[in-house]
């Protein structure tokens, strides 16, 4: 079970084919269940959850709203695609006072995708230090977690808390917009649990 | 796919493509490889010409590992220009006479005489940093500025530096830097099984992945000399269509964002998002990854899944034609699109530019014509073509082309053969190479993978359609407007993950 869970975490739910996994049957039929509890988790009911959760979270720990900055530090475009889908009708993040913004210096939480390549890494940390305290980094993405098949090479450094403090991790290949507003959660209350 | 090889000496290479030079052939890709352990003096170059229908010509020369120098062809054939820069920079093999010396992949700060696809050179070895910078052209005047934009930019996008010279709204010169996100992923699919390779494969960009398996794995299956069945054949066009679909309805979408036109960047942002999850249904990922698989494919659709398919592509197809139609008519849009950002057809021809952006310069070329794979012969289509090379061509191509997917799925499960969904590939000989080909959402995505001992790779270049027409984008730009550059960018929608690999 525990080396499903692990090799699920490797590659994400998302790309989990039970072919590639080479399972047990056992193990197939729990990562089926695993699969449907993941299906379930993206239907509205698990988004009206975060409806309610994320802008009382948000209200506490920063008053008004959460300003997010994202930064790509070498990812294969999934998560950006992904971080896009979130601003489209269907999750409008902008309604549960998310909002993206243009600069570091307007962010209370930078999001980064990608395991950090050597030409990136300055830009990283350049933005990381634009950012003013008290700042929150959520790495999205398998690569920013510093667990995908590229790991590290002579360009690529392998995961965002070599360079940067990391708070949350979301995996996945890339994780859908549902399971990053649930790291984005995360992030939050983890503030208003720092704060008290 | 037939490869014809013409061998020469290196000091005989001009002359060489001079002989070919008059015979039209269309330049596709050149790799490098370090092959001292087939017994081979070190490097060899491959430089391949499209020729006809599924047949290639290979330019072959020996560069000797005491002396890498050879000359460039990048003076006579610029599209070659990048790909000789890149072997210098992880091969250090020397074009003699590049009109464009400068380090292409390595950005500032890295030293010299370190080439990480050598074979002596290990994948992982940490690279110190050292001083040197990069130059930029200025241009020089009264009221000339110079705007540098980038690596991280304001918006939710992939990272490059794009540097303008300025006076005031107007571009004088545009140079761009890609490269950014280098990850190493040619190097590290060194030794690596050819399974597992395809896992790689798939994550040199998330949303061409599809196209990206299939070139792996027809390279692959060529060398194996291996057959699909039929129905892998099929299934494998229903996702690569699925692919096309969704890149193609969310760009109509996005060029849309490009003048902040929200009517039409939120219907694009819906129906690729019922795209998206349509696929999630399908095969359990919203970008189909996972779907291909060495020797066919991995997953397979029972009838109800294909005719929901079916149904839905068809709905979703006719309401963006509707946004589309929607979007020309309004007058500003169209006044923003039109002569904006003009490609010359000349210009498509020199740097063998591909896919959409060459079809709207009125160049024909689509590879699932031209190097028919999988069945797509066996299917009718029509590849559409522009003739104004501008803004306003590009987003017609996007409308054209999503209307040519939904007729291709509409055929492709009409006619799905029943059978076998996967072949054995067996063990593979060693040194031995193939190219895959396939058309992917941005154009030609060539693949060129050469095996070595115990079925691993040896050698493995991608060549995706970014990589071959990243070099035209600011050569369409001079004389537009600072503003109209996010609008020129997003018509050619070229991902940076899969150009910089």
């Amino acid at each position: 079970m525990l080396a499903v869970i692990k090799r699920l975490w490797k590659y994400g739910l998302g790309t989990a084919n039970p072919q590639h996994l080479a399972l047990s049957p056992e193990e197939a039929a729990v990562f089926a269940e695993t699969a449907q509890k993941h299906m379930a988790a993206q239907s509205s009911a698990a988004l009206s959850e975060l409806r309610e959760r994320l802008p009382k979270a948000i209200k506490k720990a920063f008053g008004r709203s959460l300003h997010v900055r994202h930064v790509d530090t070498g990812s294969c475009n999934g998560a950006e695609w992904e971080l896009a889908a979130m601003l489209n009708p269907v999750y409008d993040v902008q309604r549960f006072g998310i909002d993206f913004v243009a600069s570091p210096r307007h962010a209370d939480m930078l999001l980064v995708t990608g395991g950090v390549t050597r030409n990136l890494e300055e830009a990283l940390r350049k933005t990381y230090a634009a950012t003013p305290s008290p700042k929150l980094v959520v790495a999205v993405g398998s690569s920013a977690c510093g667990d995908d098949l590229i790991g590290e090479t002579y360009a690529n450094l392998g995961g965002v808390d070599r360079i940067i403090p990391v708070d949350v991790y979301v995996p996945g290949d890339p994780p859908s917009p549902r399971e990053i507003l649930h790291g984005i959660l995360t992030a939050v209350e983890k503030t208003e649990k720092l704060r008290k | 796919m037939e490869i014809e090889t013409l061998r020469t000496e290196r000091t005989e290479l001009t002359a060489a493509y001079a002989s070919l030079a008059g015979q039209g052939l269309r330049f596709l890709t050149m790799v490098a490889s370090d092959e001292k352990e087939c017994g081979v003096d070190r490097f060899v170059l491959r430089y391949f010409f499209a020729k006809d229908a599924g047949k290639l010509v290979c330019l072959e020369t020996i560069v000797p590992g005491a002396d890498p120098h050879y000359p460039s062809l990048a003076e006579v054939l610029p599209a070659t220009s990048w790909y000789e820069r890149e072997a210098r920079d992880l091969m250090g093999v020397v074009p003699d006479g590049h009109p464009d010396p400068r380090n292409l992949i390595f950005h500032d700060r890295f030293p010299e005489g370190i080439y990480p696809l050598r074979k002596d050179f290990t994948s992982h070895t940490f690279i110190p940093r050292t001083e040197s910078a990069f130059t930029y052209p200025l241009v020089k005047g009264e009221g000339v500025f110079e705007v540098p934009v980038g690596p991280i930019h304001a918006g939710v996008i992939e990272p490059g530096h794009f540097r303008f010279q300025v006076m005031g709204d107007t571009i004088l010169h545009l140079e761009t830097r890609v490269f950014f996100t280098h990850r190493g992923i040619e190097k590290k699919s060194e030794n690596m099984d050819v399974e597992k390779g395809l896992r790689l494969a798939e994550r040199i960009c998330t949303v061409c992945n599809v196209s990206h398996a299939m070139s792996y794995a027809q390279a692959v299956e060529q060398i194996a000399g291996a057959q699909i069945p039929a129905r892998a054949q099929y299934l494998r066009m229903l996702f690569a269509e699925m692919e096309r679909l969704y890149n193609h309805v969310g760009d109509i979408g996005n060029i849309c964002a490009g003048i902040g036109f929200a009517y039409g960047s939120n219907h694009g942002a819906r129906l690729k998002e019922m795209l998206l999850q349509l696929n999630e249904r399908m095969t359990g990922h919203r970008y189909l990854r996972g779907t291909i698989a060495l020797g066919g494919v991995a997953r397979d659709l029972d009838d109800g899944q294909l005719q929901e398919i079916l149904r839905l592509t068809q709905e979703i197809g006719k309401n963006a034609g509707e946004v589309a139609n929607d979007v020309l008519a309004n007058g500003i849009a169209v006044d923003r699109y039109a002569n904006t950002g003009v490609l010359a057809a000349d210009i498509v021809r020199k740097f063998a530019a591909v896919g959409p952006a060459a079809r709207a310069s009125g160049v024909d070329v689509d590879a699932r014509r031209d190097h028919p794979y999988a069945a797509y012969s066996q299917l009718a289509f029509e590849v559409p073509l522009q003739s104004g090379g501008d803004v306003l061509a590009r987003f017609n191509m996007r409308a054209l082309e999503t209307g040519q997917s939904v007729s291709l799925i509409n055929q492709i499960i009409n006619k799905m053969p029943d059978g076998e969904i996967a072949g054995k590939i067996g063990d593979l000989p060693a040194y031995r190479y193939g190219i895959g080909i396939t058309e992917s959402p941005r154009g030609e995505n060539v693949h060129f993978v050469m095996t070595g001992e115990r079925n691993a790779i040896f050698r493995y270049r991608v060549r995706s359609a970014a990589y071959a027409n990243w070099p035209v984008v600011p050569l369409c730009v001079p004389g537009t407007i600072v503003p109209d550059f996010p609008l020129i960018n997003k018509s050619f929608e070229l991902c940076y993950a899969c150009c910089d690999r």
